[in-house]
């Protein structure tokens, strides 16, 4: 078991080079393993979930001086949602990068992102947790700008420079922590500080940790870039931003700097909570006004970020448990409506919806898929939505977070009003005359939306199996009110 | 010398956010990262420190309190390598900008917009 979470980073890191090496001779070989790679790291998490708390040593060095990987309930959650959107979405780029040139290079930074994103959930150490991010984030800028197009080096460089930034402010952070407490492992920091308090190093650390890892959530003043770079990415690479890359390296991140290893003031979970209700207005404001169908999405991403951080700010079980479940369908239903989008672009060749109508009739597995995740994030009861937005809310309530809880069902109708305009402009009307020959996509790319679109479906209605099996356990390892589950599972004392 | 780390981080904020041209940017970008860099080695910085070897019959109670700790270091040489990925990202981002736009003026380069 210990072998197979190592595997998780090990194999796509490695991966990565051997790619670039063997398409020098064999073309096709790229796809293949690249397919196998997201095979086995999404068979590997699944088979990680439940195997309890697990510490692997790195060169057999102890916690406190060496590296460790830990893998809790929560890093387990995390690594499934990782790659359970990581696999379809390789499926789904297996014949949509055929539009681009040179796909082995994109398979090997998909592969690198992969590898980052799973080091930052697995990773017990600090400094070890800024090398996996500055992987996964080195990467993603060089995927966003993948088609060298103008707008797309635009994104990319405007996101380098916000993340690199933001990376940078992570260091200090680090930094700072190191020379209070002398130590980089994040279960001996949290000891280091219960036993003498905060200083106001300590309050700097955290205030340089709050922007570096909000910068990567984009949570709304940090957002800049988001609307941007989602967009110009190439869709596949959309997918995985919103899905999953800024939940790893943003609000997990967060979540387990804030509530494992330092012991945060309550004003930094009020601040979270303020910017979070903000970042679910203004995102959903925001997205109304969008004729471009995937920087709607963009938009929607940032609103429903908002969401989880409102949930996290909480500090109930319930929230938490909320904001760990929205998480989850977030990637599920945000990655299956960019792939939807990234199929409708590669039929029609445009994003404006103002150009599309009727498409139901001529694509009808990309407008069932995209009905369903569209219902699923509206929150329309069957579907995966519904029940951790309600979660989210009643949490709200009973923590007497009154107004966030009433702005928040407020941002729920905003999020219809928004899907109604994508399915309406988009899937029913008149078929223009210059869409008449528009085909359904191919089987790779169908395969992956009708997937997707199960789980968004299954999500839902499974909640009760997943809440007790994965996502309490996630959220007791967040909110063991001591704190001191996490520094026994990976100290072991 | 901490007064340093912190002056060196503010110009480099001011040249990202008030210069215009993308090379003064990306020097900008790298001026932080290295206050960061710098104070990284600071933590580390011991007056009079040895290096933290032990050598053969030397005092082991002399050497734990005069060597460096060695860690810091280790981390600014990962921390460097890492700038240099960005850095070469950032150049060769910068060269396919001016390919595109004709210009290095970031106040020009905004056709995305909303």
């Amino acid at each position: 078991m210990e072998n197979l979470a190592l595997g998780t980073i090990a194999a796509p890191l490695g991966s990565a080079i051997l790619i670039l090496i063997v398409t020098k001779w064999w073309k096709r070989f790229a796809d293949i393993w690249a397919t196998v790679v997201g095979g086995f790291t999404l068979i590997a998490s699944i088979l990680l979930i439940g195997s309890g708390p697990i510490v692997y040593r790195m060169g057999g060095w102890a916690p406190p001086w060496g590296i460790c990987l830990v893998l809790d309930p929560l890093s387990e959650f995390m690594l499934l949602v990782v790659n359970l959107l990581g696999f379809f979405v390789t499926v789904y780029s297996l014949s949509y990068m055929e539009w681009y040139t040179n796909k082995p290079k994109f398979f090997a930074l998909f592969l690198l992102m992969m590898a980052g994103m799973n080091g930052v959930v697995l990773t017990g150490d600090m400094f070890n947790l800024f090398v996996f991010l500055e992987i996964a984030s080195l990467s993603s800028y060089a995927l966003v700008g993948f088609g060298v197009e103008a707008e797309e080096l635009e994104a990319s460089f405007k996101y380098l420079i916000l993340g690199s930034i933001a990376s940078t402010l992570i260091l200090f952070g680090v930094a700072i922590i190191y020379s209070v407490t002398g130590s980089l492992n994040m279960a001996d920091i949290s000891v280091f500080l219960k036993e003498t308090g905060n200083n106001a190093a300590v309050l700097l650390a955290t205030a340089l940790f709050f922007a570096g890892f909000a910068t990567k959530a984009a949570l709304v003043p940090f957002h800049a870039w988001l609307p941007d770079a989602h967009p110009s990415a190439p869709a596949p690479v959309s997918a995985m931003l919103s899905g999953v890359l800024v939940k790893a390296l943003g609000v997990y991140a967060m979540a387990r700097v804030f509530y494992n290893v330092i012991p945060v003031d309550p004003i930094f979970l009020k601040v979270i909570m303020v910017l979070g209700v903000i970042s679910m207005l203004v995102g959903g404001l925001l997205a109304i006004g969008q004729w471009d169908i995937k920087r709607m999405l963009a938009y929607s991403t940032i609103s429903q970020i908002g969401y989880i951080f409102l949930g996290l700010s909480l500090g109930t079980a319930l929230g938490l448990v909320g904001a760990i479940f929205h998480l989850l369908n977030h990637s599920t239903y945000k990655g299956l409506l960019f792939l939807c989008s990234g199929s409708i672009e590669k039929a029609t060749g445009s994003r404006d919806m103002r150009e599309f109508g009727g498409l139901s009739k001529k694509m009808p597995v990309t407008s069932i898929a995209t009905s369903i995740g569209a219902l699923s994030i509206s929150g329309i009861p069957p579907f995966a939505g519904f029940w951790s937005k309600l979660i989210i809310i009643i949490a709200c309530f009973r923590a007497g977070k009154t107004v966030p809880g009433v702005i928040a069902v407020g941002v729920a109708f905003i999020t219809i009003s928004y899907y109604v305009k994508l399915q309406k402009y988009t899937l029913f009307g008149k078929l223009p005359d210059k869409l008449a020959k528009v085909k359904e996509s191919p089987f790779a790319m169908s395969s992956a939306m009708i997937i997707l679109a199960v789980l968004c479906l299954a999500l839902g209605l499974g909640y009760p199996l997943l809440n007790s099996s994965i996502l309490s356990p996630a959220a007791n390892s967040l909110l063991d009110t001591t704190g001191w589950g996490y520094i026994t599972n990976v100290l072991g004392f | 010398m901490y007064i340093l780390c912190t002056v060196l981080f503010v110009i480099g904020i001011y040249s990202i956010i008030a210069k215009r041209h993308i090379i003064k940017k990306i020097i900008g970008m790298v001026i932080i990262e290295y206050s960061v860099n710098l104070f990284l080695i600071l933590v580390g910085y011991k007056a009079g420190g040895i290096a933290p070897i032990l050598a053969k019959g030397q005092d082991v109670a002399e050497f734990a309190s005069k060597g460096v700790d060695p860690l810091p270091q280790a981390l600014v040489l990962t921390s460097i390598v890492i700038g240099l990925g960005t850095l070469a990202l950032m150049a060769a981002l910068a060269i396919r900008l001016y390919e595109k736009y004709n210009t290095f003026d970031m106040s020009e380069i905004n056709r995305l917009r909303g």
